[in-house]
């Protein structure tokens, strides 16, 4: 299935895009993509830890591992600062 | 630009935000209050001289979250309109990068809810500001950003 990734703000700055489609195996979550968007941006790691999960517009819990479906999209949330 | 079957406005524009405009959209002949934010481009930071405010938003999800703070305020005052129109792009100096009007019958509502929609969207709506100060600039980060617990506490 494929998976639309938006990435903001530092996430944006470090991935050098801001979005990608990554292809991930059935059955996979929102950890999963976690892997494989570190695999392929491996500079994020700096900032996961900081960062979170925004699947179809709603935020994830930092470790939660939220079946995805083809044509969902996730967006990497690097600390907010609006206002 | 999203509107809720409450009187609600929200909106995340790159023009500038003219204050009038969620003034007149939250009008009601039966209000007897309007409270209105301003959050302005202030010109230092830490003894930095600060030259402008460049400001990002998950759009989309940011006019989702800033209804859902409408409504949520409309719950809890008894209001009888609320705006919210966020700026993104470059904010100069004395410029808003973000306007709140509040309108109910009486002055407490308003204010209180005014005062609470603000704390609320530093706190959960995904937008961004990069400090752009003479020699450098840095992402800043809301102290008060709770964005990671909120999905969590939903639970």
């Amino acid at each position: 299935m494929k998976v639309n990734v938006l990435f903001f703000a530092r996430s944006r700055e470090i991935a050098g895009v801001s979005e990608t489609v990554l292809e991930l195996k059935a059955g996979a979550t929102s950890q999963d993509l976690l892997e494989s968007l570190l695999r392929e941006y491996p500079l994020l790691k700096e900032i996961t830890g900081s960062c979170v999960l925004a699947l179809n517009q709603e935020y994830l819990a930092q470790d939660e591992a939220k079946a995805l479906r083809d044509g969902d999209e996730v967006a990497v949330i690097p600390p907010i600062s609006g206002g | 630009m999203a509107s809720g079957a409450k009187q609600t406005l929200v909106e995340v524009v790159q023009e500038p935000l003219k204050l009038e405009r969620y003034v007149d959209f939250v009008q009601d002949d039966g209000a007897g209050a309007i409270a209105t934010f301003s959050g302005v481009t202030r010109d230092n930071f830490d003894g930095k001289r600060v030259v402008r405010l460049d400001y990002e938003a998950y759009a989309p999800m940011a006019e989702k979250k800033m209804l859902e703070l409408c409504q949520a305020a409309h719950e809890r005052w008894a209001l009888k309109a609320a705006a919210i129109a966020h700026r993104v792009g470059e904010v100069c100096i004395g410029e808003a990068s973000v306007v709140i009007a509040v309108s109910s019958a009486h002055r407490r509502e308003a204010l209180e809810a005014c005062a609470w929609a603000i704390d609320e969207l530093k706190a959960t709506v995904p937008i961004w500001k990069k400090e752009v100060y003479e020699g450098g600039k840095v992402w800043k980060e809301n102290a008060d950003a709770r964005q990671a617990m909120l999905a969590a506490s939903q639970k």
